[in-house]
């Protein structure tokens, strides 16, 4: 009786507050799914305390009770074994973890099947950015979705294992070269949540980050529609910033002179480079070009052969409009 | 048992001579070429003491560096470089052979009653093959390290520019090392078992050598041939693993976990092999038991190969695979969950010792409870989604490996110190020290369960303002733990010069090693042993004057003077 009373009693300590907000241990709970991951944590935190405390309330007891005493000499024959006993703490746990196998299994079965009617959105993976591909071919930097739809996420990488990861819709998938994995979520609550990568990838693992960024519904269809066609109203350098900051650029290379992974921007255009190879090149629209396409047939001199390429993932008018912009930034022309 | 002795006997006090197996021989070359099981044994416990000396500065230059989110004190390469061998460092060249190789190496034979292994040639190998392995590891490390992760994922591991291959190749040598030692214990226990020890009556940290042994053989050569492909693949372009040459990378996670699950219980199966003997001796009672605790080791060591795809929840594996694969791990929590509730019956009714060994048992139960528990959360599927790959994965395996194997192996230092150097350490120190342990691990720990359920993924050089609070309170509890060690580090020498002189049994253990003298001479026993009950620890009395445990009838354990026909 003392026990039951003092397992409710936990229950009611850890149980998550009714408006799905952050507790001590999980964070908001903003996708369906959410919900029932965090009842099983709960479940399993209830009986992880219950045997937690019996086995040191037992261990301090016994400790304070049988300690030993001045003047012991030497020890009475005991008892040493007790098979009922023994078969039953082998029972209990048996029958718990069964119990804890079949909750877990079962809504791993809901998080693994996405809905037929599904909102199917492309993802890629690249040391050290995500880009996400919609239907209609347009490329974004963060997850952009609607709430209330269920999304599908068809998943590959361009270099080593990444793994999606978004902690305030439990979902976590690895992202992985050379074949295709999927997740999907339904959002609840529209907002921003971060994208985390989980799979360590090198240098910037944890600088590759990104936002969900979860659409009233209603929203999600004219944003989309706006977001695409930004080529059409925009200036061919306004068009390469954009592109600059959306399609993974900026991880690498800075536009303020600053060194990252990759050379700066800034002042680039019609600079000669001395390459790894010893040779030197002009950059010009036909190089930039080049190390867009096949990055690593002229590294300059000082820089690791790491670029992925933007074979097929660029248009000629996007690769225009990047050349615009680095052509742009002469460090005269100002932050237009 | 005892029927038929021949002779009366008396117990022996010290080594007739005055001999004892650190006095016999002279030189480093009467060290480095010896065959003698405690000599090996006390070499490999330097040098693990010194790799986890190691280890432990790469993890308090990787907490002082988590200080705050971005720049700390070093760049983001050299982050990745501290972790990857702080993991490498601590698991390939302290955890796993530290139980066996350096208690176990010196134990063993003892418990057995025997002069030495059955293989002693193979054990100095064994002990060679870490010395090549661990310089081979530390000179890639010298010219450039690795940044890989301990796991060596590919394919970032086949197309990093660090050095790859020699630390691979460290870690292959050092698999050599494994195997022989393992393979070793499992002939010398077949073997050397003494009268009337059959298999129910071993100490029950033989039965954990052995499970472990087993697991060491078995499990060893796929880590091997799998580092192997890696370096193929990396110096002459086979396609194995690397998408781009055809290969699948997943295919690698496989190879890794079904060494690297089964090394899990290299490691914590030795220390639930320490609590056992511990947890009987200390609480002045007969372990409860013994079968359930005998067979559970064995039980884990099978299981343990079982469930390495429980590390790839997340990998894109079939969702009928990973089903398979949670329920197999539940399958370990069961006997993990006899033993400790079999330790807390021995203490029930007992006369609880509060030694320093006894500290780390209490402190073991304590922490390896909640590694186990929290293993129940990742072994469920839908919570491992979330939690995979984050501080609570860091959290949950530090619980188990240092909270449990860790810790034991203090206790297991602390008990057979006396027996292996014949000098006692200051207790008052000890608990002390033990108290700092408890709760600086904790402060660093427990704060990473938190911050990984709240979504903060693991090896993050850089991380969101909102896991500063917990990042520092980890730092402060590293530092609390740095302190705890170095303490330590400074008794335990002081005692090799100034301890007092260690009685032949000072904690009235009934197994064998405490029948001969402390420390034990070259050939460990001047008489053939009997194998008795090794937890009968009501055969023996405490005696005030001299601070030593004797037997009640001093003649059961001696069959006859060796060299008497």
């Amino acid at each position: 009786m003392i026990l039951t009373g003092l397992f409710d009693m936990m229950m009611r300590l850890i149980r998550a507050p009714e408006d799905g907000g952050a507790t001590f241990w999980m964070p908001p709970q903003s996708s369906t799914i959410a919900g029932e991951v965090d009842w099983l944590f709960n479940f399993i935190l209830g009986i992880s305390v219950f045997f937690f405390v019996l086995i040191v309330v037992v261990m301090l007891v016994f400790v304070v009770k049988y300690r030993r005493r001045e003047g012991w000499e030497t020890a009475p024959a005991s008892t040493s074994h007790n098979t009922l006993l023994e078969l039953t703490w082998t029972g209990i746990p048996v029958a718990l973890v069964v119990v804890i196998f079949f909750f877990g299994f079962k809504s791993y079965l809901n998080m693994s099947t996405p809905p037929a009617n599904a909102y199917e959105i492309q993802v890629s993976g690249q040391k050290w950015n995500w880009s996400f591909t919609y239907p209609n071919g347009y490329v974004d930097q963060n997850l952009h979705v609607p709430a209330d739809r269920p999304v599908e996420l068809l998943m590959t990488s361009v270099d080593v294992i990444h793994s999606f990861y978004v902690p305030a819709f439990r979902v976590k998938m690895d992202v992985v070269p050379g074949r295709y994995t999927k997740a999907w979520f339904e959002a609840t609550m529209p907002g921003e949540y971060n994208i985390f990568c989980a799979e360590y990838c090198g240098t910037g693992h944890s600088d590759m980050s990104a936002m969900v960024i979860v659409h009233p519904s209603g929203e999600f269809g004219p944003w989309l529609e706006k977001a695409s066609n930004f080529l059409l109203t925009m200036t061919p350098v306004e068009g390469g910033r954009k592109l600059y900051e959306i399609r993974g650029c900026q991880q690498c290379h800075s536009v303020d002179g600053g060194a990252r992974t990759g050379p700066t921007f800034f002042k680039l255009f019609g600079k000669d480079e001395s390459l790894t190879d010893g040779l030197t090149v002009t950059v010009d629209e036909n190089y930039i070009r080049e190390s867009l396409l096949e990055p690593n047939a002229k590294v300059v001199a000082g820089f690791e052969a790491v670029m992925p390429t933007y074979q097929g993932r660029l248009k000629d008018d996007e690769i225009a409009a990047l050349i615009a912009y680095i052509k742009s930034l002469d460090g005269k022309t100002g932050e237009e | 048992m005892a029927e038929g002795h021949s002779a009366v006997v008396t117990p022996m006090s010290g080594g007739a001579s005055g001999e004892n197996y650190l006095t016999t021989g002279k030189g480093p070359l009467s060290w480095l070429f010896t065959l003698d099981h405690k000599r090996i044994s006390v070499m490999y416990m330097v040098c693990i003491l010194g790799s986890f000396l190691l280890g432990g500065v790469f993890a308090l230059l990787i907490r002082t560096e988590l200080w705050a989110p971005g720049a700390t004190i070093m760049t983001a390469d050299t982050y990745n470089k501290m972790f990857t061998l702080h993991g490498a460092v601590m698991i390939f060249l302290f955890i796993i052979p530290g139980i066996p190789a350096a208690l176990g190496n010196f134990v063993l034979p003892l418990m057995l009653g025997a002069k030495d292994v059955a293989l002693p040639r193979l054990n100095l190998l064994s002990f060679w093959c870490w010395l090549a392995g661990a310089t081979v590891c530390l000179v890639s490390i010298v010219v450039g390290a690795v940044d890989t992760g301990w796991t060596f994922y590919t394919p970032y591991s086949t197309t990093t520019s660090t050095a790859v291959v020699s630390m691979t190749l460290g870690a292959f040598i050092l698999g050599f090392s494994s195997i022989f030692t393992g393979l070793n214990f499992i002939v010398t226990i077949h073997t050397m078992r003494p009268e009337g020890m059959t298999w129910f009556k071993m100490p029950l940290f033989l039965w954990s050598l052995y499970s472990t042994a087993i697991i060491q053989v078995l499990a060893t050569p796929v880590l091997g041939i799998t580092l192997l492909l890696l370096i193929a693949e990396r110096t002459l372009g086979v396609g194995i693993f690397d998408p781009a040459l055809g290969g699948d990378p997943v295919l690698y996670q496989h190879f890794f976990w079904f060494y690297s699950h089964p090394a899990v219980y290299i490691m914590i199966l030795p220390a639930m092999g320490i609590i056992s003997e511990l947890v009987s001796v200390f609480s002045g009672k007969h372990i409860f038991g013994y079968k359930f605790i005998a067979w559970s080791s064995i039980a884990i060591a099978v299981f343990s190969f079982l469930v390495w795809g429980h590390h790839m929840f997340t990998s894109g594996q079939s969702g009928l695979v990973n089903m398979i694969f949670s329920a197999l791990t539940f399958s370990v929590a069961i006997p993990s969950a006899v033993k400790v509730f079999n330790w807390l019956a021995t203490m029930y009714k007992g006369a609880i010792n509060l030694a320093a060994p006894m500290l780390y048992v209490l402190s073991f139960l304590f922490l390896f409870a909640i590694g186990g528990l929290t293993g129940l959360f990742l072994g469920s599927l839908s919570v491992n989604i979330h939690l995979h790959d984050t501080y609570f994965v860091v959290a949950h395996f530090h619980y188990v490996m240092f909270g449990g194997t860790v810790i034991a192996f203090l206790g297991g230092i602390h008990y057979w110190w006396p027996k292996m150097f014949g000098r006692m350490y200051s207790e008052f120190w000890a608990r002390i020290s033990a108290a700092l342990i408890f709760v600086g691990f904790n402060l660093t720990f427990f704060t990473q369960f938190v911050m990984g359920s709240h979504g903060m993924p693991r090896r993050y050089y850089n991380y969101l303002e909102v896991f500063k609070p917990y990042h520092q309170a980890s730092t402060v509890g590293s530092y609390i733990l740095g302190v705890a060690f170095m303490i330590m580090a400074y008794y335990l020498l002081h005692s090799l010069v100034r301890g007092e002189k260690a009685p032949e049994n000072p904690w009235g253990g009934a197994t064998l090693e405490w029948a001969t003298a402390s420390p034990p001479i070259a050939t460990n026993f001047e008489h053939e042993m009997v194998g008795l009950d090794p937890y009968d620890i009501d055969s023996l009395k405490f005696d005030r004057q001299t601070g030593n445990y004797v037997r009640k009838d001093p003649g059961s354990i001696f069959l006859k003077p060796i060299g008497d026909e």
